[in-house]
């Protein structure tokens, strides 16, 4: 029942921005329904520390401790989302950059995105799962092509092309799962539930899941945005609102991953040999190095922190690829930390290029100076992202950097030395941007910054104190993910 | 030479024409001509999946039948044709298109689906165990359609066609996914479909033209 | 037994040597009666025959002995070519000589003839045509080869006896190998027999002639044999498609009873081919010759295809 709530909540969101959503209180609506989505994540998570996982509607949906904490993670990113994006998108209006009903169709397929995630996350059916990643494309292609600008079609096609080739891949890798669970569950409804798979997975047939396990990670892969499938994803995070780069970075990546580490766990069973870890990790490694290379040449500033979501997903795709309770904590640990830290650094972005009026880090300087609140919000976040401490991606980078040191040798020289690119590349180019001499005038509304300071607090507070609740969730979830 | 029953003869021949049609699309330069294979694939694929569903005495198997060819065969071919008739682009055709390169690159990646499908095909117990290789060859061959495309309509026929291969593969090995799954997928199908539709006028307002080519500014440098 | 079964090869060759003109008549009567002619007639090739063999043979000045023989091997290696194929029966004491490999082989000597004796004079046209003659046939002998891989393993083995006898023994049975490569084979016959829409038999239009523009220096004898050696190919390709995707009604060789039916059953046979080839090029309009590679890739995929598909499917 909660998981109907919360499933409704936003879909229901959707339909009524779809009809209200031009009007000029919509985005105060689309905040206020992100919260009552957070309400609802919030009673469920409640309910499962309380009850333990539940299985519900026909065994469709679940929760258990692995989702749950994407759940939440999940419905709080998009209310403080929907929050930075109220002052944004009025901004935005009040310079006739979006028309009305440009504003309807961002509120609505905003509230539908946020609903097929969670349907993607609830979903305890793997095609479901699938038909829920695909809808996400669907809903958010149009948000990238938002301002109708040559280069934001041109962004929202290739995401468009390449994400569904990609999740069609996936679609033939679920097919292989079905068809190798079928002859152990028998035909019928049952023989896709994650729920009856992870309980038979010994049984499996072991060549027919490596081969689907090889076109589930190419096609979950494409949107999770490993090397070399990550063609998309810098194009449609600079080139669509940043609202959306937010979400897309901070949420859709993850569920993406998530589908991904579904199918692991099941694969794993049937194998018995390290397969599908070695391909993640080999995928993660790549990604990691060449994201780092890349963000050197980067212009836009947006683009500079897509780059550094594929560097920080490749991370994440290794330490679950190596597996084992360390590893898989420091991964859910870092996949928290990175949503957190990257929608605030998005939203401290979103306020700066709305101010310069470019996306160009030429065009952006001196934050500090006219607007100390931006300027603090972007050089902290950038801090955070690189790693530094006190800030808990420190904790979660030296976790999985110690355990690769120990399991796998050989990934860490690689791995350290991205990370150092990486900190050379993003941190010579954001301190001109917050420290250089001042150019541009003030901002002349006052930037909606609540949502970047209590992210960037949260990730403070993961890096000194985990609390036992959290950490024992976590620790749950790694279990799972063996 | 043992007996084979007929309905599983009418399967390899479906099969057969499935696997002829994706070449042909692969080398077919007119829009409209494209649309037209696009329907014929929906009603060959239609009629294997029902022939399958009265082989095997699967009910639901003519569920998907149905679905198919009211989706494949009916709505979007119908879609296509006002699509192009608005976008006057009905008489499109593609100039750049190496037809002899593509077809030898389309034989070795049949060659290769085949050998790909081979061991999944060993261990499958369905009728249309063969046909896997035959789907898995479309998928292929659909995906080179959209690579080899400059245009928008034809990359997105490709992309329809992709999805019409991986249907057959459904079918062939298990008989087709749970019905939610299905009508799942074809719903996405649908969505995508219409978001292409709005795709392309934004495009053509914004380039005055259909050619991806206009697309390739994004790039590193 | 031995016997007979030579008596019924000396039937079948002189058949398909005295039919071979006629096949001819009767395919270009059918044409001129699509398109609201009167027509010649079908005996009109033999009055072409006889009337060549009248005539005087010209050479030119530089023609060398390559020149003079040419008609004969082309001559020599269609008959021999439209004797091999079993047309009647199956069986034959000759078809034990060559497999379907060398019958692609002895088709390809006589091209390879046609084509030097066509450059050997050194005049314009006739390098012309031998230059596009390998163009049709560089494509066009690969997808015959592919098709004749079809049936061969589909019968286990490369002689055209054996195809042929497995083949009319197959009950029904829906190959959609073999329909793929029957529509390719469809597809060779036009090209190589100089067919719209890849060459037009009754032009000299230096555009797009192929075959004509080769042997246009030819006079007397020798163009009265290479006409007749242009009927008896059309005939052994028309009688191999036959063979292969029609087999029905023919009968084992030594069996005296069966001929009468056997016979029956192949003219008919071709009498429905020629006027559907007639069709054929009378619907169909002469494609431009750089579309040519495309028509004859397009039959060799299909031929490809075919392999594939009875590798595939085993069907």
């Amino acid at each position: 029942m909660e998981i109907l709530i919360l499933l409704c909540v936003p879909l229901a969101g959707s339909m009524l921005l779809a009809w209200k959503g031009h009007r000029t209180y919509a985005p105060e609506l689309n905040a206020a329904i992100s919260i009552l989505t957070l309400v609802a994540a919030a009673y469920v998570t409640r309910q499962v520390m309380v009850d333990g996982p539940k299985v519900v509607f026909d065994e469709q949906f679940f929760i258990d401790p692995l989702n749950v904490f994407l759940v939440t993670l999940t419905a709080f990113v998009a209310t403080t989302t929907a929050l930075f994006s109220r002052p944004y998108m009025h901004n935005e209006a009040a310079h006739g950059r979006l028309s009305p009903r440009r504003l309807r169709l961002y509120h609505s397929s905003y509230q539908a995105f946020i609903f097929t995630m969670l349907l993607a996350l609830t979903a305890n059916n793997l095609g479901l799962l699938w038909v829920a990643m695909e809808a996400a494309t669907l809903t958010t292609v149009l948000l990238v092509s938002l301002y109708r600008t040559p280069a934001s079609l041109e962004a929202a096609w290739k995401y468009f092309i390449l994400c569904g080739v990609g999740i069609a891949q996936a679609l033939f890798g679920t097919i292989l799962l079905y068809f190798a669970a079928e002859k152990v569950l028998g035909e019928g409804g049952t023989a896709l539930l994650w729920t009856h798979l992870v309980m038979v997975k010994g049984n499996l047939e072991p060549t027919i899941l490596s081969l689907a396990f090889v076109f589930l990670l190419v096609g979950y892969g494409t949107k999770v945005g490993l090397v070399p499938l990550h063609n998309w994803l810098p194009d449609a995070h600079a080139e669509g609102p940043t609202p959306i780069s937010a979400i897309l970075s901070g949420l859709l990546l993850n569920v993406a991953l998530y589908a991904l580490l579904r199918t692991k766990v099941l694969v794993d069973g049937a194998l018995h040999a390290p397969f599908a870890g070695q391909l993640m990790m080999a995928f993660g490694v790549l990604s990691v190095v060449v994201a780092a290379f890349f963000l050197r040449r980067q212009k836009d500033i947006k683009r500079l922190f897509a780059y550094s979501s594929i560097e920080h997903m490749g991370l994440m795709t290794f330490a679950f690829g190596m597996g084992g309770p360390v590893a898989s904590f420091a991964g859910l640990l870092h996949m928290t930390l990175h949503s957190l830290t990257k929608s605030a650094i998005f939203f401290a972005v979103g306020h700066a290029t709305q101010k310069t009026g470019s996306q160009l880090m030429e065009h952006i300087n001196g934050l500090i100076k006219t607007n100390p609140t931006i300027g603090w919000g972007l050089l902290l976040g950038s801090l955070a992202i690189l790693g530094m401490p006190p800030f808990g991606v420190f904790a979660s980078e030296f976790l999985i950097l110690t355990t690769a040191m120990h399991a796998h040798a050989w990934a860490t020289p690689w791995l350290l030395g991205a990370l150092g690119v990486a900190f050379a590349a993003i941190f010579g180019k954001v301190q001109p941007m917050v420290f250089g001499p001042a150019q541009t005038q003030r901002l002349p509304h006052s930037p909606a910054l609540v949502p970047v300071f209590l992210h960037l607090s949260l990730v403070l507070m993961l890096g000194l104190y985990i609390p036992p609740a959290l950490a024992r969730w976590y620790h749950q979830a790694a279990a799972m993910l063996g | 030479m043992t007996a084979i029953p007929l309905a599983q003869q009418f399967l390899n021949l479906f099969a057969a024409l499935l696997l002829l049609i994706a070449f042909a699309m692969l080398s077919q330069r007119r829009v409209l001509s494209l649309i037209r294979l696009f329907a014929w694939q929906g009603a060959i694929l239609t009629l294997s999946i029902a022939d399958s569903a009265w082989l095997t005495h699967q009910p639901h198997l003519y569920y998907s039948a149905v679905l198919t060819f009211v989706i494949k065969v009916l709505i979007l071919p119908w879609l296509l044709h006002r699509l192009i008739r608005r976008l006057n682009v009905v008489w499109d055709v593609e100039t750049l298109l190496n037809i002899p390169t593509t077809m030898l690159v389309g034989i070795v990646l049949v060659v290769f689906a085949f050998n790909l499908a081979l061991p999944i095909a060993q261990l499958s117990n369905t009728i249309l165990r063969n046909t896997l290789g035959i789907a898995l060859a479309s998928v292929l061959l659909s995906f080179m359609m959209m690579i080899t495309r400059r245009k928008a309509v034809p990359q997105v026929i490709g992309f329809l066609a992709l999805e019409n291969g991986l249907f057959l593969a459904a079918t062939s090995t298990t008989y087709g996914m749970p019905m939610v799954v299905e009508l799942g997928v074809a719903l996405d199908v649908l969505v995508g479909f219409f978001i292409f539709g709005i795709f392309f006028f934004q495009i053509r307002e914004t380039f005055d033209s259909l050619d991806i080519r206009h697309m390739e500014k994004l790039k590193e440098d | 037994m031995k016997a007979s079964a030579l008596a019924f090869q000396l039937v079948q060759s002189l058949l398909v040597l005295l039919l071979a003109p006629l096949f001819l008549g009767w395919v270009d009567q059918c044409r001129a009666w699509l398109q609201n002619r009167r027509g010649a007639g079908v005996w009109q090739p033999y009055r072409t025959l006889v009337k060549l063999f009248y005539k005087e043979v010209v050479l030119a000045h530089d023609a060398s002995p390559l020149f003079r023989v040419t008609p004969y091997v082309l001559f020599g290696c269609m008959a021999l070519t439209a004797t091999l194929v079993p047309m009647v029966a199956t069986d034959l004491p000759l078809a034990g000589a060559v497999d379907v490999i060398a019958l692609v082989g002895i088709l390809a000597l006589a091209r390879v003839f046609l084509a030097l004796a066509a450059m050997d004079v050194g005049t314009a046209f006739g390098s012309l045509g031998a230059r596009r003659e390998m163009l049709v046939s560089f494509l066009a002998e690969p997808a015959l080869l592919m098709v004749f891989f079809t049936a061969a393993s589909l019968s286990a083995s490369t002689s055209l006896s054996t195809i042929v006898t497995v083949l009319t023994h197959r009950g029904f049975f829906l190959y959609p190998s073999l329909a793929f490569s029957g529509v390719a084979f469809l597809m060779v016959l036009l090209a190589e027999n100089g067919r719209i829409p890849v060459d037009n038999p009754e032009t000299h239009l230096e555009l797009t002639m192929i075959h004509e523009a080769m042997i246009l220096e030819y006079t007397g004898r020798h163009l009265a044999l290479i006409e007749w050696a242009q009927g008896l190919k059309l005939l052994a390709y028309v009688g191999l498609g036959l063979a292969l995707f029609f087999p029905f009604g023919m009968t084992e060789s030594g069996d005296w009873w069966a001929l009468p039916g056997a016979l029956l059953a192949f003219i008919l046979k071709l009498i429905f081919m020629g006027a559907g080839l007639a069709l054929l090029e009378t619907l169909s309009a002469k494609q431009r010759l750089f579309r040519v590679p495309e028509f004859m890739g397009g039959a060799f995929l299909l031929a490809v295809l075919a392999i594939l598909i009875h590798y595939l499917l085993g069907a």
